[in-house]
């Protein structure tokens, strides 16, 4: 007899939390990979994160001088708290998952069997891999998460001993053991001679697809020191990439509040200010094969810096004498990565496709696993965007630019 | 027209929810403050599982009423909120709407309560 009731499933997981497995927590991003065909297509994303304080013991086994190391070590093993030795930043200020909102920003305590961790090499990748496989990226590349803030570290040393450690350490533990995790390599960005040290060992490295610069510092990128590292990354062909993140202490940000006004203005204006030097000292005209990616600010900060930046030139060009077109037009032959794309006001979106010339220039990234990562679906799902212009840019872009089969 | 039956009343406790699934259509029912709502388990934003995430109080700024200083954050006595563990979206459980935008909502479905048991209209 027809009730005109019908039974149904019940979900297990009433609620996500920061035990939830990935793949429950993404299980929605695998049912949109799977209704657009997302396996049969190439997805490479260029930004995703790990915690590399998670490994911070095995971290700084790596560490060079024996004397920090055994600090290091004495540190991790038996100070109270645990903290992760020699990191500066604000490690409490850090209010990303929105009081608890947001599980997967704070922690994946989720449980991995010792078999799995056994079966893949190390409990990274087997993270890695469930959030990877549910959103079908074939290729991730992999950045640290509170190293990010080591360009403002007050010891000057520090950035390069822990940043060829962590180097170190992931190439051994995860590059090694994941064909499908690549990097742009933890550059010491302020001491140039550590910086050059670490392209000649790292430049060569399995799944080193590139250099990163993490853009919270207060050295600026036009600096005379820095242009043998570029010449280096340029002879090589490797791309540079200048990573953003917040920095609170910044004199003018400290009047801010809210991590969200945090986030909004922090992670855009270090690489407003790194591009603006880029391009008013010319340095495109002095390194044109060197390719520059722009990581992590979103996209909206690229068209009002092209507009501002034009303007500004045409009165003043005697104060850039290298360019040789505007601005704008340097900008569009670099790299941005997409995340977070600011979707709201979709017409703006569009112009700023436009403007960065997408369709070649703009390379896919998740920022897996923070509290504002992109699925593929938010560059497929685009209504302006022809389906010759998604491919590339959820991952024929990245193919062009980046040595894969390293 | 079809009811899907959720369970009975007596199985949810307050601020208590289901999450049912009828093929790839998931829905979240929930219980608060002895009625009940039921959405689409699909954020607006970027399809996330809104539903699966915390059920907590609106937050509220406290400002003077006159000399309109601030004076720290709480939460509503009243309004709760439903937040989606991908990005934070908060909707109101009460009508499935975001408290900036009324027209970011969550697909709404009818709960009926027929002898103790709790179906949705779908």
């Amino acid at each position: 007899m027809d009730t005109g009731i019908e039974q149904v499933k019940e979900n297990p997981i009433k609620e996500i939390t920061t035990y939830t497995d990935s793949r429950d927590i993404l299980a929605k991003a695998r049912q949109q990979a799977d209704e657009r065909n997302f396996d049969d297509i190439f997805i490479a994303d260029i930004d995703s994160h790990h915690t590399e304080t998670e490994s911070w013991r095995e971290i700084i086994a790596y560490i060079d001088d024996p004397v920090v190391r055994a600090q290091a070590e004495e540190m991790v093993l038996h100070r109270s708290g645990t903290p992760p030795y020699g990191l500066n930043g604000d490690l409490a200020l850090r209010y990303q998952d929105v009081g608890g909102r947001i599980p997967h920003q704070a922690a994946r305590s989720e449980k991995v069997d010792e078999s799995e961790i056994k079966k893949v090499g190390h409990r990274d990748i087997v993270l890695a891999k469930r959030a990877y496989e549910a959103m079908s990226i074939d290729i991730q590349v992999v950045f640290p998460t509170p190293m990010l803030f080591l360009g403002m570290h007050p010891q000057f040393d520090m950035e390069a001993i822990l940043g060829k450690a962590y180097n170190r350490w992931q190439v051994e533990n995860i590059l090694k053991k994941d064909p499908k995790q690549k990097t742009m390599m933890f550059l010491p960005f302020n001491d140039p001679e550590s910086a050059l040290e670490t392209i000649e060992e790292f430049g060569d490295a399995p799944g080193c697809v590139g250099f990163m610069v993490t853009s919270v510092r207060y050295k600026a990128v036009h600096h005379n020191h820095y242009m043998k590292v570029y010449r280096a990354l340029e002879e090589r062909g490797l791309p540079l990439g200048f990573h953003a993140g917040y920095y609170w202490q910044d004199p003018f940000m400290m009047q801010i509040n809210r991590f969200g006004s945090m986030h909004a203005l922090s992670f855009v204006w270090c690489n407003v200010v790194h591009m603006t030097n880029w391009i008013m000292n010319g340095l495109p005209e002095r390194f044109p094969g060197l390719p520059v990616v722009w990581i992590e600010s979103g996209l909206a900060w690229v068209s009002w810096l092209m507009q501002r930046l034009d303007h500004t030139y045409l009165m003043r060009s005697s104060e850039a004498p290298l360019l040789k077109k505007l601005p704008s037009e340097y900008m569009k032959e670099m790299f941005y990565t997409c995340q977070p794309l600011e979707t709201d006001h979709i017409k703006a979106t569009e112009l700023t496709f436009e403007m960065i010339n997408a369709k070649t220039q703009l390379l896919y990234a998740s920022d897996w696993p923070h509290f504002d990562f992109d699925t593929p679906s938010v560059i497929w799902d685009l209504p302006f965007l022809d389906e010759e212009s998604k491919l590339n840019i959820l991952g024929r872009n990245a193919q062009r630019l980046f040595d894969f089969s390293k | 027209m079809a009811d899907l039956y959720v369970g009975k009343t007596e199985e949810f406790g307050d601020r208590d929810r289901k999450i049912i699934a009828q093929g790839t259509l998931e829905i979240g029912v929930f219980h608060v403050d002895g009625e009940f709502y039921a959405y689409e388990n699909n954020c607006v934003h970027q399809g996330g599982p809104a539903c699966q995430g915390k059920i907590i109080n609106r937050v509220e700024e406290v400002i003077h009423e006159t000399e309109k200083t601030a004076h720290g954050l709480k939460f509503s006595e009243t309004d709760v909120h439903i937040v989606c563990p991908w990005h934070g979206y908060e909707y109101n459980v009460r009508d499935g709407r975001h408290p900036g935008n009324k027209n970011i909502r969550l697909r709404p479905f009818k709960v009926e309560i027929k002898d103790g048991e709790v179906y949705v209209v779908v």
